[in-house]
């Protein structure tokens, strides 16, 4: 739309888009393009490289990738983003919205709003939810497995922020696959069920050609949101040993608690690297799914 | 056959979702029940019930003036992104700006790309040098320039879709454009309006990053950092302040959400978290 029906003009205009610009150029575009020339220097919070920081040019970026810590948190977090978003929250919200399909009234509100409440608490209420069910000695965990003693944060800790993750973030796919799954026809699906059809093979056949896009959809924003989380921090701290320090800790440890900016900011960067990969991705899958919808339209 | 296929496919779906509200509904026992506890431990039991833990809260010198800190950061966001957003949202889907297009498309971008993870490095060091550490203003300003970008962008989508109509009559009678904008397009674009402000105030009453490493004075610090200084400060936890203030501090934005989804059914936003 493009009819400036209040007679605002053009260089109102501009002065209504300009206030939101700067801010979002200051804080938001200006620190990532920060991050480019911070992360070539040898920058510290403190001694004499923060008075007077000297360019290192890809020191950081070749220290990084040689840096052990830094290839295990990588790994850990490919391990995290494919077991709590890829596998946890896509597939059981894929699951939950199938079986709920066509179902209306109380049993749906209630699991529909335990699973939204996970979602929406305040990220260190659920923290310590978790640290208190995952507790040694009086865990409500240990308690109903009869397994008194088991430290599940010290012996699991990957695997307990994957479970984490997935009873976190399952809402939004559960969400977005219920929106999806009202684009199947139910005669489809019943035609399919009379000839035979397994539920297997009406998923594969029916449902899946439908739902595809959304599928992709959540896959890549799960994905760039669970690479990017840095709540199971607030359980773990990335302990015990670093073995759960996914690449968010990775960056806060070495840099704001260790003081390597400089170094810190060329990790950010390769962060920033991936997460770019990631939305750009995303968006041209919106741009094709608008083409088709005019193509269908016109 | 089919009959007996039919009934164990009940019966399956029906044990699934008894689990998922197991599993879902395990964690947030605690909550319930630990706050109203005469004797709260951390594994779930039936409360002796009280609600003398309340009062722990007013003994803690930071619980309750937390709250005013997230109020103030949660609200002090709200309010400039909501007013940014829309003044610039307006502009962006009435006026032919030249680059429009090429700007959405970058905003929207950048929204995805530069997280709170990504950027903390640079934004600590540019908050360091601007004085912004351990200020409200600080931590208000950095989470708006995070949350704008979608802000602007759903406003506009929202702005496209409300016709000009009554704006061309406004101005037939010969109002100005800001008084247009006043008596017209503002109380339209309301539920627009109410909906980002509780977004807003919801993803910064509930963010904890920024603000932690935004924030040292225990003084400033908003709830999210407070509560987790409460759990992570060594020695005992003290499980009846712990229980009741994630409580209390949870509340606000259980009924936003209650609000939102009851007053404009709960509309689908692709990145509406984070």
């Amino acid at each position: 739309m493009n009819t400036d029906a209040a007679g605002l003009g053009r260089g109102r205009a501009v002065t209504f888009v300009l206030p939101a610009l700067v801010l979002i150029g200051v804080f938001l575009v200006f620190p990532a393009l920060w991050t480019v020339y911070l992360g070539l220097t040898d920058y510290r919070l403190t001694g004499l490289a923060a008075a007077d920081p000297q360019v290192v040019g890809a020191g950081n970026y070749t220290a990084a990738l040689g840096d052990e810590r830094f290839q295990r948190s990588l790994w850990l977090s490919v391990q995290y983003v494919l077991g709590s978003a890829i596998i946890g929250q896509a597939g059981l919200g894929f699951a939950i919205a199938w079986t709920m399909r066509g179902r209306r009234g109380p049993v749906r509100r209630i699991v529909e709003g335990l699973v939204l409440l996970s979602w929406i608490l305040p990220s260190s209420v659920v923290a310590f939810l978790w640290i208190a069910l995952l507790d040694r000695d009086g865990g409500t965990l240990n308690v109903l497995l009869g397994t008194p003693g088991a430290a599940w944060l010290l012996d699991h800790p990957m695997l307990s922020i994957i479970v984490f993750n997935t009873w976190r973030g399952t809402a939004f796919s559960m969400m977005l696959y219920a929106a999806a799954l009202e684009n199947v026809p139910p005669s489809h699906l019943e035609t399919a069920r009379l000839a035979g059809a397994s539920t297997f093979q009406q998923l594969r056949d029916v449902v899946l050609p439908r739902i595809k896009g959304h599928i992709l959809t959540n896959m890549l924003l799960i994905s760039l949101w669970t690479f990017n989380d840095f709540t199971p921090f607030l359980i773990t701290a990335g302990g015990p040993e670093g073995r759960s320090e996914i690449l968010p800790f990775y960056v806060y440890t070495t840099a704001l608690r260790g003081g390597q900016l400089g170094f810190g900011a060329a990790v950010s960067f390769l962060i920033l690297l991936i997460n770019l990969v990631f939305a750009l991705a995303y968006l041209r899958l919106l741009r094709n799914r608008d083409r088709d919808l005019r193509e269908a339209v016109a | 056959m089919n009959a007996v296929r039919h009934v164990l496919g009940r019966l399956a779906s029906a044990a699934f979702l008894a689990l998922v509200v197991g599993f879902f509904a395990l964690p947030m026992l605690w909550l319930a029940t630990a706050p109203f506890d005469a004797t709260p431990s951390i594994t779930v039991s039936v409360p002796e019930f009280t609600l003398a833990n309340f009062r722990a809260i007013l003994d803690n010198p930071y619980a309750l003036g937390s709250i005013g800190n997230s109020l103030i950061q949660a609200g002090g966001a709200a309010v400039i992104v909501v007013v940014l957003a829309a003044l610039a949202a307006y502009a962006l889907s009435r006026v032919r700006v030249p680059g429009r297009d090429a700007l959405l498309y970058v905003l929207l971008l950048l929204s995805s790309v530069v997280t709170g993870t990504a950027a903390m490095v640079p934004i600590f060091e540019l908050a360091t040098r601007l004085n912004l550490v351990d200020t409200h203003i600080g931590v208000i300003l950095v989470v708006s320039g995070g949350l704008l970008p979608a802000a602007i962008f759903i406003l506009k989508d929202f702005m496209d879709a409300t016709p000009t109509s009554y704006e061309e009559s406004a101005r037939v009678f010969g109002a100005s454009p800001l008084q247009i904008l006043r008596h017209i397009v503002v109380p339209v674009v309301r539920p627009g309006l109410a909906t980002i402000a509780v977004w807003a105030m919801a993803s910064v009453w509930g963010g904890f990053l920024m603000q932690y490493i935004l924030l040292r004075d225990p003084a400033k610090s908003p709830s999210a950092v407070i509560l987790y200084t409460l759990y992570t400060e060594g020695g005992q936890p003290n499980l009846d302040l712990i229980s009741t203030f994630s409580l209390l501090y949870s509340l606000p934005v259980v009924l936003m959400y209650l609000f939102v989804s009851g007053r404009y059914g709960f509309r689908f936003h692709g990145g509406i978290k984070q």
